[in-house]
């Protein structure tokens, strides 16, 4: 018998603090792949956010730095502007990236920075125990949102992927789930293309990922991973929502 | 003929979440009755299952738990 | 040059790579001086950031990969940097901040002021933390203090303020600069510029376990321990024979020089200390100075702020008085000398 699939060793043979079913789990496991398999550990600088993956470090081995919650996109940039040669990866979850840090982001990708952007999209608060996000559906319960989002009191939900489209710095966005086999082969694949640009220094690229909370939409797993696929492509829908590398990267 | 196929779930790792179960094409895997060190029922394999080695656990594994052998 | 211009300069002879700021008067020469002479350089980045916020965190973010670099801002900018200032001090990385204070609190107005003495003296952010803060008090300090400020940086690992004020930011001295840039820009050796021939390095401070941050903690302070027995700054004018000793720093310091030379034209034995490092705050050096006189007069453009740092430091063995002037009106030399004169002639005797 071959050996066809192993947890790669960039991995920290650590368990996972994340809860069952975490998507943050599977993402980390795919950062780690690509990193792995393109070879770039030497150059890999990432930047961890508050929430749930604060400790990304303990499990990507990289070498890694904390930022303030929210500014994980600016201290990329300063990273990036001191250090051109180093590969940054900017990881994110909603809150981090289009609540507290939107200035940081918007600024970020309309800079072109070259950065890998990896935007993790759970509809919710997380580490802090189910707060409403600003992707937080209609309709949808949050501790913060205890009488479901209502869109006259509490907005809509944030496409903030679509809204940085907009920007000519921004040359890839792609926004996908891990809730599939499928879904996190596609998921792999963006990731790659997202590390791919920034070694090209072609401009700002993010991967837009989702990504299911059971414990704080107060689901199963299973059950978690299905809203995904049916209720949260609703609203953001999964594809490529910008792409100026046209078939640069076509195999 | 599909190839034959083997996986070892790492039984420590495991929390049980039971996605490679549901996602199985070949309905090889279930809940063990074992409660592991950290307090979940980790996913085992089942012997004599029908497993070609496909990898679909191994790929939703979020706990990367999960590593498969095949012909 | 204006005073603005001389800190670019000179940061720049430090060998400062990095510069992320935002506009705010009265420091926008500052700003605009980075921009021409490190916008196009090799090796160089210019980003004028979209906020105060944004640009501490670029400015942690260049000091991750082990460049120096530095931002500067005004009082309500310098507010706003705070969070990142305690994020630098806690991962121990070396940035320089300059605050050209202006009058507050608020919006306050863009005239001189030395109302962030607290601010920058008493960590300013969360936590227990301290940031070494140097007070210039001339154009040539400000180029001195400059390069001074990214030695100690590196030298210790921690953030270092450099407290200056909106009239010596304008101010238009002769500078000699002191320094050349170097050939090569030094790259700090802890630098996170990926996992080469190295395990990976990991900079944070959170942890679930709170004896990990304490004793960070402890390591800090006894570094702030080292930075005070070895780098306490002040400087002593016409004490010797002095019956009055006025206590100023930054522009008031300038201030006062003016009033009290006139005032020993008028024969009355005043003198001035002057702290230079704010924090480490020189109590040492003035409490040695209170064997001589028991009559102190502190003078600041603010409600009275290093005057507690006086007070602690003379407890009960002197008379300290204070004057001062808040939200960005500067005293004369003159209205000084009148306040000096009073408390000359009134001195031994407490009024009620």
């Amino acid at each position: 018998m071959n050996k066809v699939y192993s947890r790669p060793a960039l991995l920290k043979r650590k368990a996972f603090h994340h809860c069952a079913g975490c998507g943050h789990s599977v993402i980390h496991r795919l950062v780690t792949e690509v990193i792995e398999e393109m070879g770039i550990k030497a150059k890999t600088v990432g930047v961890a956010p508050c929430g749930c993956s604060v400790f990304a470090y303990d499990y990507i081995d990289v070498d890694f730095a904390e930022s303030a919650h929210g500014r994980g996109a600016a201290v990329a940039t300063g990273l990036k502007r001191a250090y051109p040669e180093a590969i940054v990866l900017n990881y994110q979850g909603d809150g981090d990236l289009a609540a507290i840090g939107t200035a940081e982001t918007i600024h970020a990708a309309n800079r072109g920075e070259r950065l890998t952007n990896i935007f993790v999209n759970n509809a919710v608060y997380g580490m802090t125990g189910g707060q409403m996000a600003p992707t937080t559906l209609l309709g949808q319960t949050t501790t913060t949102s205890p009488f479901g989002r209502d869109s006259k009191i509490e907005g809509h939900p944030l496409k903030i992927s679509e809204m940085l489209a907009l920007l000519d710095g921004v040359v890839y966005i792609e926004r996908t789930a891990v809730t599939s086999p499928a879904g996190i082969r596609k998921t792999k694949k963006a990731i790659e293309k997202a590390f791919r640009i920034q070694m090209d220094d072609l401009g700002y690229a993010m991967v837009e990922i989702l990504s299911p909370c059971p414990v704080n939409w107060k689901m199963g797993v299973l059950e978690s991973w299905q809203w995904v696929d049916k209720e949260m492509v609703k609203v953001f829908p999964l594809g490529i929502i910008k792409d100026t590398t046209g078939d640069r990267y076509a195999h | 003929m599909a190839a034959k196929g083997y996986i070892e779930i790492d039984q420590v790792m495991c929390k049980g979440c039971e996605i490679c179960i549901a996602f199985c094409p070949k309905k090889s895997m279930s809940v063990s009755d074992k409660i592991n060190a950290a307090g979940y029922f980790p996913a085992a394999f089942n012997d004599g299952s029908e497993c070609t080695g496909c990898a679909i656990c191994a790929v939703v594994c979020p706990e990367a738990a999960i590593e498969v052998y095949r012909e | 040059m204006d005073g603005n211009s001389v800190i670019g300069e000179a940061a720049i002879r430090a060998g400062c790579q990095c510069y992320f700021g935002y506009p705010i008067t009265p420091q926008n020469e500052l700003t605009e001086y980075m921009a021409s002479h490190l916008g196009r350089k090799k090796g160089c980045t210019f980003i004028q950031a979209e906020s105060e916020i944004s640009a501490i965190n670029m400015v942690y973010g260049a000091s991750l990969a082990g460049v120096r670099t530095m931002t500067s801002s005004s009082s309500p900018g310098i507010s706003l940097k705070q969070e990142g200032i305690s994020y630098l001090a806690a991962c121990e990385l070396p940035a320089v901040i300059v605050n050209m204070t202006r009058g507050g609190p608020g919006l306050g107005s863009i005239s001189a002021s030395q109302s962030d003495y607290f601010q920058a003296t008493r960590g300013g952010g969360h936590g227990d933390y301290r940031t070494i803060v140097l007070g210039p008090s001339t154009g040539q300090e400000l180029a001195d203090l400059t390069h001074r400020a990214f030695d100690l940086a590196d030298k210790y690992r921690v953030p270092v303020i450099l407290l200056g004020d909106g009239m010596l930011g304008q101010m238009m001295e002769p500078v000699e600069f002191k320094h050349e840039a170097p050939e090569v820009p030094p790259i700090r050796a802890d630098a996170l510029r990926g996992a080469a021939g190295r395990p990976s390095k990991i900079v944070k401070i959170l942890s679930s376990n709170p004896r990990d941050v304490e004793e960070l903690n402890w390591s800090l302070y006894r570094r702030y321990q080292l930075i005070a027995e070895e780098e306490t700054t002040s400087e002593s004018f016409l004490v010797d024979d002095a019956e009055l000793v006025v206590v100023a720093f930054g522009i008031g310091a300038r201030i006062a020089r003016g009033a009290i030379k006139n005032a020993r034209d008028y024969g009355l034995k005043v003198g001035l200390f002057r702290p230079i490092t704010l924090w480490p705050f020189p109590s040492e050096e003035l409490q040695g100075l209170s064997e001589k006189t028991k009559n102190f007069l502190v003078f600041e453009l603010n409600m009275g702020q290093m005057l507690e740092d006086v007070r602690l430091a003379l407890g009960d063995k002197a008379d300290v008085f204070f004057y001062g002037r808040p939200g960005g009106v500067v005293s004369t030399p003159a209205e000084v000398l009148r306040v000096i004169a009073r408390h000359y002639y009134q001195r031994g005797c407490i009024r009620a």
